[in-house]
């Protein structure tokens, strides 16, 4: 019998292949008296060598994929099992104790992991977590049990999750993971966002999905309507293959599209965009025919890692991005860090609201070496295409102020020696604060322009934590409040000749884009993957038509009102 | 035996990646070399011990080796304090 579970629809397409699930693994390590010493020393030196095989294949396949920079970590684990402080504790113990490998392994681990834990340094507090990921893998090899990471699989496959962390995510071989599911997250959760980079069928936020299916079991993945199938039937194997080959042509249908640019049925123009993280991610852009980068997230650069990128990988990273984009706009945004991205190196005390804290360009005024080093690195690259620099969380005008001046500091300090300044860079603000949308008319007169983020505009402006599941109901792209807000901010915008874009998951949604058209968007930045479904929408658009409803929707009641005036007129 | 002091110059002192450079190799020799700082002395060839010593931006450490190839190893070791940028 085949079950069917529902949940988020993450990244579209669909995903047919055997289930993996994802799972820590169970291990229970049971203390016993041994005999042979020399025996269980050899058992333990045997799981060493197992693990460290591992490791090493995992390292070369991260090098290769990934980069000398994210496989770092990797060499940093191989050390682990060398350290001749755990290797030979471990053998002492089982030695002079007469203990199991296990209980020996398990003890001088804790110890390390114990010890790393309670510096008061949250970098080092994140090594112990390495400690204890080697330790698992050594654990699971001495107890036979099957220890599985991303990473190990070698055939096509469906993944099962709880979650999937950044580091879990760096492992998954493309060629082999067809889409995956996990029990929780929402559109933009890690997972989800990570799904849509990397063109996979996902659906996340199932909440059952790792309970209810084993490894192995055939599994369809629907990322199109956010269900997924478990034992399906052949003929439900056929119905959705069938709708696979459907979605296939209409990919094929809006690949036509990839070099046009973009009108509404009554021609009017608007500019479709992509978001990005890194470098890397520019090649989906060009592909999905953005017409620009709308949003380059620069905090990917400041993760993973254990200090400050410094100002030449900077410069190195935001110049070939311009250059890759060959003079299309590139919107680049200054760190944004804080909230739910911590940089543990940067050892910033933990705070009880940090969505409400000192993040993004509250910290970037506060620890301005940070900040100058970034601001020179972006200034330096911007003759290498068309810059405009967007400052994250503007609450005030003073904020912005100060930002602005401090690049113009370091821009003088540029030309005084001798480095060339791109002369046109545009300098904008992210719209998220309901203060700043609401203060948008006295902002347009300074900023060049506005790009309205509205995944915090929206948790904000409801009082509504996106993590939270709970409130997760409050998540209102389309209440009138948040449209009310949009307009203020385009209009503004319109009445001093500056552009209005938006760079939140609202503007690559299709209820959405009718209403952001009518409202009088310039830019819309998505996910590169849904470029050319948005652009074919804007095409069947009649821009005109819909604006004469516009008073009549920001007069509904109800988001509900709103969309289902939407679906029905637009 | 032979020893070397250094001033850490990196702006973040000897974190994981440098640390891992610099204790593959160590391990590459066959003598006894510590690592000394702020009053205790870590076995260089342990990850775990040199990271568990969380060195800062300009402090002072001292590289002891004995055994036969001490000497080779100290020449080594300064070359990646310097190659990494660590300290002088």
């Amino acid at each position: 019998m085949s079950e069917k579970i529902s949940g988020i629809a993450a990244s579209a397409g669909i995903a047919i292949a055997k289930a993996f699930v994802l799972q820590n693994p169970e291990l229970t390590i049971e203390r016993k008296s041994i005999s042979d010493s020399a025996s269980e020393i050899d058992r333990f030196e045997a799981a060493l060598n197992v693990s460290k095989e591992e490791l090493s294949v995992i390292k070369e396949k991260a090098n290769n994929e990934l980069g000398e920079d994210k496989a770092a970590i990797f060499a940093a684990h191989l050390l682990v099992l060398s350290d001749p402080e755990l290797v030979d504790a471990v053998k002492q113990k089982i030695e002079n104790e007469k203990v199991n490998a296990e209980a020996a392994m398990d003890d001088v681990s804790s110890m390390f992991i114990n010890m790393f834990e309670s510096m008061d340094n949250e970098y080092m507090k994140e090594r112990a977590a390495d400690i204890r990921d080697v330790s698992k893998r050594v654990l699971a090899h001495l107890l036979n049990v099957t220890f599985t990471t991303p990473a190990s699989i070698t055939e096509e496959v469906v993944i099962l999750a709880e979650d999937l962390t950044p580091s879990d995510t760096a492992q998954l071989n493309r060629n082999f993971v067809k889409g995956f599911a996990t029990d929780i997250g929402g559109r933009t959760s890690h997972s989800a966002i990570m799904s849509r980079s990397m063109e996979i069928p996902a659906v996340v936020g199932t909440k059952t999905i790792t309970e209810n299916v084993e490894n192995g079991v055939m599994v369809i993945i629907d990322g199109l309507d956010g269900h997924v199938i478990v034992n399906p039937t052949e003929d439900e194997i056929a119905t959705y293959e069938e709708k696979q080959k459907q979605y296939q042509k209409q990919k094929a249908e809006w690949a036509k599209l990839v070099n046009e640019k973009t009108f509404s049925s009554d021609s009017v123009q608007v500019e479709l965009a992509a978001n990005i993280g890194t470098p890397a991610d520019v090649k989906g852009v060009l592909e999905n025919g953005a017409e620009g980068v709308g949003l380059y997230r620069t905090e990917f650069l400041y993760m993973g890692r254990d200090q400050l990128p410094t100002e030449e990988e900077q410069f190195k990273a935001y110049s070939e991005v311009l250059q890759k984009m060959e003079g299309k706009p590139v919107v680049i945004r200054t760190l944004d860090i804080g909230g739910d991205k911590e940089l543990p190196y940067l050892n910033l005390p933990k705070e009880l609201n940090p969505f409400l804290g000192f993040r993004a360009i509250r910290l970037c005024l506060e620890e301005q070496d940070i900040f100058r080093t970034q601001l020179r690195a972006l200034l330096r690259a911007s003759q290498y295409g068309n810059l405009k620099i967007m400052f994250p969380m503007i609450a005030t005008l003073g904020e912005f102020r100060a930002a602005k001046a401090i690049l113009l500091e370091e821009k003088e300090k540029l030309i005084s020696e001798g480095i060339e300044v791109s002369e046109s860079i545009e300098v904008g603000i992210m719209v998220e604060i309901p203060s700043t949308a609401v203060m948008a008319d006295t902002f347009a007169k300074e900023v060049d322009f506005f790009s309205i983020g509205t995944n915090d505009l929206i948790q904000y402006t409801m009082a509504a934590d996106r993590m939270n599941e709970q409130v997760s109901y409050l998540y209102q792209p389309y209440n009138p409040a948040i449209l009310r807000l949009v307009k203020m901010v385009i209009d503004a915008a319109h009445k001093e000749g500056k552009w209005a874009g938006m760079c939140g998951e609202m503007a690559g949604d299709p209820i959405a884009i009718p209403i952001l058209l009518g409202l009088g968007l310039d830019e819309f930045s998505m996910s590169a993957t849904s470029v050319l479904p948005a652009r074919s929408q804007i095409l069947g658009l009649s821009k005109e038509k819909i604006s004469a409803h516009m008073d009549e929707v920001l007069q509904m009641e109800t988001m509900e009102d709103v969309v289902k005036f939407a679906e029905e007129n637009f | 035996m032979a020893e070397k002091t250094f001033k850490v110059t990196s702006e973040s002192g000897i974190h994981a990646r440098p640390a891992t450079t610099l204790v593959n190799q160590a391990g590459q020799f066959s003598s006894d070399i510590t690592l000394d700082y702020n009053g205790k002395s870590v076995n260089l060839k342990s990850i775990m011990g040199v990271m568990s010593l969380g060195i800062q931006q300009g402090s002072s450490i001292v590289i002891k080796a004995e055994g036969s190839d001490a000497d080779e190893a100290i020449a080594a070791l300064e070359n990646v304090m310097k190659k990494e940028g660590l300290g002088e």
